[in-house]
């Protein structure tokens, strides 16, 4: 049959026998792919009378949109803060290793670190497409170093700042750059937080309030300034009361600008966040929250001593504790365990499930228009999966990058 | 004509699809000597088309060698609104099976020109050897595609003004706004489906017994469109008890008599794992 395409002679993908997630449903229908994107059959069919070039049966099995990991300080003895050795071979070993956990895309995180630090490391980490080296770069997640003392968790003491400078140059004297930065963490209540958060948000990039002792009305106006996201929710922050919420109460609060929506992550280890308060927070605010692994260097690695940021780690099985205490120093659970977790502990739809690693990431960045959704015309990035959401398969831009 | 009554609106689905499977199958169509097929759209053709894609789907039928001709389709309706005739073909039908793009014609709601679109329909089905069998379906008011009361019965392809009775019951699907609801269609003509080799009319549910009594129990009739076929040599009617319960008693009790007659066309039912050679 002469291919009879008039938009494109690239070849065309159909995958058969599967179950998709689109519309918020999983509904039994064939996905297809042309050129690294989403491509609409019935397009394809009337408007260009074409056709599959090659089909691929995936024998009933659940296709869904890439995870998308917006907080990963490292994992495989790689950690992103650290400024010796190789960087960018670093975020490349990382990056291929996600494709095993069905992550296609990911924001390299910097915890609070010495200015000398960022200066060397930043300008090391680049945006960048996924493919079969491994999971696309969106960018960088600078979780710190902007951070209250009181909930610095496992951050270094003595590489917290505040804005004493006025803001935005406290900023840019820390960081050097911010070319590659999708996301900043900081804490709002520190003064001259507002003109930062508008900067960033100038600047296309995500503020979270997180790491902070903010009450409920610090952290409305943080959002009121721009601020769009909570890091790790409940992690390093008050606890909720019922006469002050806290940063907690952002998930109902009133004040969150019309047409806004308040993104959250919650790491789904089964440690950091008891079954319970995921269960109160997802029921809270459905569509706002963010599954995020937090993971460190060790993530991948046998039980032990290593090294985050600029501290000592303890791995004791699943917990990672900063070394000789019992504070969690970060989660060394992989994105589709997160997934699995999360489903079980809150009973939620799978589909709900599967949107938290990749729908509400993408949303909560902005990227919903190319990434995160099985949607025509978005990057074919996908994962497949069996009925115990165990990742088979992993594809970028309609390739197959990994495969169990 | 034939008449052939079943019990209920699966029963009528699955012998509509079972005819047109035999027919097909039967044909032995080639890249050489295609089969070409009439299609409806609408809520009773919904189950036949249900049928035939289980028998694509079990390989007995293949859809390579058929071209297919629709009867109509919405003036000005992007091609992609969910309620654009285009839209349930692929939907209900075209998604599952495997014809061949190009030899899937559907009337176009946009082209430049509406009345040189109808008549390159015409066209394209005299290039295509003319057609096999068409199925249709039957409106309350009787009409074939939408030929609506007072079409002439030698009508060919061309531009229709929906009657305020079809707006108000399309309306449902435009979100009961009025104003959305096309007005205007193309339709192929009661002379177009008349020149068809055969012709399968589906008519299910008690809403269309009237229309069924109209069509054949009294006289050629252009109010009653469908009227047109008791002058056409093959023609086939389906449908349930309910759309019969307007007809005489004496109708219906000849016609079921003829089952076992009707039914040796769709039993036993072919398929083309017969024919692999």
């Amino acid at each position: 049959m002469p291919s009879n395409k008039s938009v494109s002679d690239a070849p065309i993908t159909q995958f058969i026998n599967c179950r998709i997630l689109r519309d918020h449903k999983i509904q039994r229908e064939d996905l297809w792919v042309r050129e690294g994107k989403i491509l609409d059959p019935e397009k394809l069919f009337f408007d260009e009378k074409g056709f599959a070039d090659q089909r691929i049966d995936c024998k009933n099995k659940i296709i869904a949109p890439g995870f998308i990991d917006v907080q990963i300080n490292g994992g495989y003895g790689v950690d992103f803060s650290q400024a010796s050795g190789d960087i960018s071979g670093g975020v490349a070993l990382v990056a291929k290793k996600n494709l095993e956990h069905g992550v296609t895309s990911f924001c390299p995180t910097l915890v609070t670190s010495p200015t000398s630090v960022y200066h060397q490391v930043l300008p090391q980490i680049k945006v960048q497409n996924g493919g079969p080296h491994g999971a696309g770069v969106i960018g960088v997640h600078l979780e710190g170093p902007f951070i209250s003392e009181e909930k610095k968790g496992a951050h270094p003491p003595k590489f917290l700042r505040t804005f004493k400078a006025g803001g935005v140059t406290d900023l840019l004297e820390t960081y050097g750059q911010l070319d590659n930065v999708v996301m900043v963490t900081l804490a709002p209540e520190l003064s001259n937080s507002g003109p930062v958060i508008q900067e960033l948000v100038r600047r296309g990039i995500t503020v979270s309030v997180g790491h902070s002792m903010a009450d409920l009305s610090q952290a409305e106006e943080a959002v009121n300034q721009g601020a769009s996201f909570i890091t790790h929710l409940f992690n390093a922050m008050l606890p909720f009361h019922h006469r002050d919420p806290g940063i907690v109460g952002l998930l109902t609060s009133e004040k969150v600008p019309p047409g806004r929506r308040v993104f959250y992550g919650m790491i789904a280890d089964g440690i950091h966040t008891h079954p319970a308060a995921l269960r109160i927070a997802h029921r809270a605010h459905p569509t706002g929250l963010v599954l995020v692994t937090d993971a460190i260097a060790a993530m991948g690695l046998p039980s032990g001593h290593h090294t985050l940021g600029q501290q000592e780690i303890d791995i004791q099985g699943l917990h990672a504790y900063v070394a000789g205490t019992k504070t969690l120093s970060g989660s060394i659970a992989t994105m589709d365990m997160c997934v699995r977790h999360f489903r079980k502990a809150t009973g939620c739809s799978v589909e709900a499930a599967l949107e938290a690693a990749s729908l509400r990431p993408a949303e909560s960045l902005g990227l919903n228009h190319r990434k995160g959704t099985l949607d025509f015309n978005t990057d074919a990035d996908f994962v497949v999966l069996d009925d115990a959401l165990t990742v088979q398969e992993t594809y970028i831009m309609g390739q197959q990058v990994w495969k169990k | 004509m034939r008449l052939v009554i079943l019990d209920d609106y699966d029963l009528a689905s699955e012998w509509a699809a079972k005819y047109i499977r035999n027919k097909i199958v039967g044909f032995k169509p080639t890249a050489d000597r295609y089969f070409t097929l009439g299609l409806p759209t609408g809520s009773t053709p919904l189950g036949c088309y249900k049928k035939l894609i289980e028998y694509h789907k079990s390989g007995d039928l293949s859809f390579k060698y058929v071209k297919t001709f629709n009867m109509d389709e919405y003036v000005g309706l992007p091609r992609d609104h969910p309620e654009s005739y285009h839209s349930y073909m692929w939907n209900n039908f075209f998604k599952f099976i495997d014809i061949e793009p190009q030899n899937a014609h559907i009337l176009d709601g946009n082209a430049p020109d509406n009345q040189e679109e109808c008549n390159a329909f015409e066209m394209k089905i005299k290039e295509a050897g003319g057609i096999d069998l068409f199925v249709g379906g039957i409106g309350p008011d009787g009409h074939i595609a939408f030929n609506e009361p007072g079409s002439s019965l030698v009508s060919r392809t061309r531009v229709k003004t929906l009657a305020k009775d079809t707006i108000v019951a399309n309306a449902r699907f435009f979100g009961n706004d009025l104003s959305k609801v096309p007005t205007m269609t193309l339709t192929v003509g009661v002379g177009t489906v008349m020149d068809a080799r055969e012709v399968m009319i589906l008519i299910t549910g008690a809403h269309k017994a009237f229309a069924l009594y109209k069509a054949i129990e009294e006289g050629v009739n252009h109010m009653w469109t469908v009227s047109a076929f008791q002058q056409h040599p093959h023609t086939i009617f389906v449908c349930d008890e309910d759309a019969t319960l307007e007809l005489r008693v004496k109708t219906v009790k000849y016609f079921k008599g003829l089952m076992h007659v009707h039914n040796q066309l769709v039993d036993p039912v072919h398929s083309i794992k017969d024919y692999k050679d």
